[in-house]
């Protein structure tokens, strides 16, 4: 079938097939291999991408589900002039990563949280982030790392 | 990657068109309502279809409406659209709150109140839940509905009353007055809940003249006991000293099974202190 969909604020066409998933469009046909994939059954979030501003795995949505929206990859973050995503900034400033397997769907996930609730207590960060799993560095530097981005986030609205 | 094996997805745009499809289709199609079970088990190669019929492409059928003093939400609502829906938030806020606890925040975001309770894993929130609010299950196969309640949706593992070719419309919640106190506590180690506890009672002072206590995910199906909803009802001191024997009740006519979230003594004994911890919230 033929897909359209706007990927990271610009307008694609692609033929995929209804079987496949966001996650193999991405990566296989469209080489984005930002997007991880781990436990491919929508537990670890290391597949996160945005479609409409919702987090979905992937891994299992299908390809199909995005005809017509608007889909965000870890890619789309960077600023045209390569500057951070305040969130990717905040999660190098808190050495929020290690091996950074989990983290483009880490920042994905934080990305919805933001976007939903620019000012989230500690409690609900964890529960939203509840989701995303990490084996390697500890949730303490990721949750410090989405606060601190949140400050960040605050203040160039307030500019 | 994981790769699916090759389907054609269709898009009815009726439920009588779906109904018609799942006709045609016999045993080699099955509805697509958010994929977040049917695709994990279409992935591990349990389960093989080569038709999808997605039912989000019938219009309305993701609606979520307050109409004569019931909540009635469409089949192909999602769970965060229950969450974040005003009225559901402003009507029947343990719904919201239940809702806002299902798995995780992307399952929410594509899974749908219909699949998980037409999917009948009995690892299911909202089905213990709705099953405690006394909410009803709109059918329809063609042009003929039918209206039954969620354990006669419900009836096994995996397994529910609906006909090959019916399909769930949306479900339909009574809004109690003010005298209604309900809660859901749940338990949860890993992706799906060891155990869901549902709660309603219908108050007046410190008198609870109607309770009904619901247990999910510690056996195939949800389950409640004429018994334990008799000893939750009378003053609250009175009940208070017979919450134990009630989660008694109920844990033995929900008859809880060893499974990998939890083992059937284990979860007995958590019946009776989520039963406790769902009073609390229910009467705070």
């Amino acid at each position: 079938m033929n897909l359209q969909f706007v990927l990271n604020g610009k307008p694609w066409r692609v033929e995929c097939e209804a079987q496949e998933t966001l996650a193999e469009v991405l990566r296989n046909t469209l080489n984005l291999n930002g997007t991880k994939v781990s436990c491919e059954v929508q537990v670890c979030g290391a597949c996160t991408v945005l479609v409409d501003g919702a987090p979905v795995s992937a891994c299992t949505y299908l390809a199909y589900e995005a005809r017509g929206k608007n889909v965000t990859t870890i890619e789309g973050l960077e600023k045209p002039d390569g500057t951070l995503d305040p969130l990717q900034q905040a999660f190098i400033d808190e050495f929020a990563f290690q091996c950074g397997f989990c983290t483009p769907g880490m920042i994905m996930s934080a990305k919805a949280l933001l976007d939903e609730n620019p000012a989230p207590t500690r409690a609900e960060i964890i529960h939203y982030m509840d989701g995303n799993i990490c084996r390697c560095t500890g949730y303490v530097p990721i949750v410090a790392a989405i606060q601190r981005a949140a400050q960040a986030m605050g203040k160039e609205t307030k500019k | 990657m994981m790769p699916l094996r090759r389907f054609a997805m269709h898009q009815p745009k009726s439920v009588a068109e779906a109904s018609q499809m799942l006709a045609e289709f016999g045993e080699k199609g099955r509805l697509y309502a958010g994929g977040t079970e049917l695709l994990l088990a279409m992935k591990h190669d349990l389960l093989r279809y080569e038709h999808l019929i997605d039912v989000k492409t019938i219009p309305g059928l993701n609606k979520i409406e307050l109409k004569n003093g019931t909540l009635n939400i469409g089949g192909a609502a999602t769970h965060r659209a229950i969450e974040h829906s005003p009225a559901v938030k402003e009507n029947l806020p343990v719904l919201a709150q239940m809702e806002n606890n299902v798995a995780n925040v992307r399952v929410r975001a594509s899974g749908t109140l219909g699949g998980n309770l037409c999917f009948a894993e009995p690892h299911s929130d909202p089905a213990a839940l709705l099953l405690a609010l006394g909410a009803k299950a709109h059918l329809q196969a063609k042009s003929v509905r039918r209206t039954v309640t969620i354990d006669k949706l419900i009836t096994g593992s995996y397994e529910t009353s609906l006909g090959a070719d019916e399909l769930l419309e949306g479900i339909e919640i009574p809004l109690a007055g003010k005298s209604q106190r309900a809660a859901y506590v749940k338990f949860q180690l890993k992706e799906r809940p060891t155990l869901g506890l549902a709660l309603v009672l219908d108050v007046d002072g410190d008198n609870i003249k109607k309770a009904k206590a619901v247990v999910g995910s510690v056996s195939p199906m949800p389950t409640e006991s004429d018994k334990a909803n008799g000893l939750l009802t009378g003053s609250r001191a009175q009940v208070e000293k017979q919450l134990l024997d009630a989660a008694g009740a109920l844990a033995q006519a929900a008859d809880p099974v060893d499974d990998l979230e939890g083992g059937a003594d284990y979860k007995r004994h958590l019946i009776g202190v989520f039963l406790k911890r769902a009073f609390i919230k229910a009467l705070a």
